[in-house]
């Protein structure tokens, strides 16, 4: 029995479908969704969507951190920002990581919640040129 | 009575300004499609959004320390008001309406006793308030008028608003902004943001059963400190798409009254040129006449 999927990002929908499996990266881990999980709401880090059908991975989603709401016959993830993992641009990536890690030095090192929110956004963009370089 | 001359130059200048005026309503046209479009397609993400949130706050009603983007700050001294306009005119109404009920709040706050701010978004509404408020603007967004408006001018915006809430600087927090109905209608809105609205979790079978069942990850708390600002930014940006498309509708509408006036104005100013020139020809005509009459 297969679970529906959507991965949505502000702009647009990316995908619906229906697939075995999606693997999340869930902020405190990856987790799996599959039919009859238990509903879950789920922070999401930088990192990979991988949907499954069968043993197969068949398609990659790179989600840049946001929120997933799993149920029994659904999961639905809410992207602040999708890219297929074929279209990333290792480029602009290493760019924003550079435009990151200026920001980090120039950051007041006392101001705790905004030193949080840049690492969490340098752990996202070094988890996208990773996927970029690993597909 | 004009020259013929003259009434030529002018039906001239009309025909060109009908070619403008007919141009720029089928480049509003296209452009009202496109934001149609990309307003349609941002729905999904803001429907999943209001859901979690309805189920998150159903979760953690009733516990202490709420967010102040859900809560507020418990006061009601200092309203900001958020007026958001195009950046370019020559679409009839659409932003006068805007700048109408915004500055109609304005004073009906302020007789309340309420401080006032601004942070006008467009470059219309700044210039406009510049005018008569430029002491209650706070900040301003202007350049929402390209081709695509980015999430990330949403984002920016909300994490002003936000900034500003978390200063103790504002209590609430209202969008005022035209409703796209069709591209006849647009209906200046006032939506507030802060505090937060929170329609109640889906409602039927649903609610009841679900949200006792639901697990969190992290906690219920860092979970909803987190989608709010997000929520927020998403409000924000389906009022900047509906401002886009209500902006393209607006203009279609007046740049197509303005061809079918230049076609009438076109109209009769011939008329009155024909008429000119029969009665310069009849005038000759008598000249020549009795001209020969008298020889």
């Amino acid at each position: 029995m297969p679970i529906q999927i959507e991965i949505i990002s502000p702009e647009k929908v990316l995908v619906s479908r229906e697939v075995d499996m999606a693997v999340l990266p869930g902020m405190e881990g990856d987790i799996a969704a599959m039919p009859e999980h238990s509903p879950m709401m789920l922070l999401l880090r930088g990192g990979v969507v991988a949907l499954y059908e069968g043993d197969k991975v068949t398609d990659r989603y790179f989600v840049g951190g946001g929120f997933a709401d799993i149920t029994p016959t659904r999961c639905t993830v809410l992207a602040d920002k999708a890219v297929p993992v074929s279209d990333i641009s290792i480029d602009m990536a290493t760019a924003q990581l550079e435009a990151l890690s200026e920001a980090w030095d120039k950051a007041d090192k006392t101001d705790t919640s905004r030193l949080v929110v840049l690492q969490d956004q340098i752990q996202a963009v070094r988890a996208e040129i990773e996927a970029g370089i690993a597909r | 009575m004009a020259s013929l001359k003259e009434l030529r130059a002018r039906i001239g200048s009309i025909k060109s300004t009908r070619k403008i005026t007919s141009a720029m309503k089928m480049v509003a046209a296209a452009k009202l499609r496109r934001a149609q479009a990309s307003a349609e397609a941002a729905r999904p993400y803001a429907a999943a959004m209001r859901r979690m949130l309805g189920e998150l706050a159903g979760a953690t009603r009733g516990e202490d320390g709420a967010p102040l983007l859900l809560a507020g700050t418990g006061q009601d001294k200092v309203h900001l008001l958020v007026p958001m306009t195009s950046d370019r005119g020559l679409c009839g109404g659409f932003n006068a309406n805007v700048h109408r009920l915004t500055v109609q709040s304005i004073r009906r706050l302020q007789s309340e006793g309420k401080t006032v701010r601004l942070l006008p978004v467009g470059r219309r509404a700044l210039s406009f308030f510049m005018r008569d408020h430029a002491d209650l603007i706070v900040d301003h967004v202007i350049g929402t008028s390209a081709k695509e408006i980015p999430f990330s001018v949403a984002s920016g915006l909300g994490e002003k608003i936000n900034a500003l809430l978390e200063a103790g600087e504002i209590d609430v927090c209202t969008l005022v902004f035209n409703k796209f109905r069709n591209a006849m209608t647009q209906v200046p809105t006032c939506q507030q943001l802060v505090p937060m609205v929170v329609e109640d979790a889906s409602p039927g079978l649903e609610a009841s059963n679900d949200v006792a069942q639901y697990e969190f990850e992290p906690d219920e708390a860092t979970l909803l400190a987190m989608l709010l600002p997000r929520n927020l930014q998403v409000q924000i940006y389906a009022s900047l798409l509906e401002t886009v498309a209500g902006e393209n509708g607006a203009r279609m509408t007046a740049m197509d009254n303005a061809t079918r006036n230049a076609g009438r104005t076109i109209d009769s100013l011939t008329q009155v040129y024909n008429r000119t020139r029969q009665t310069n020809i009849t005038n000759e005509l008598i000249e020549i006449i009795s001209g020969a009459q008298a020889v």
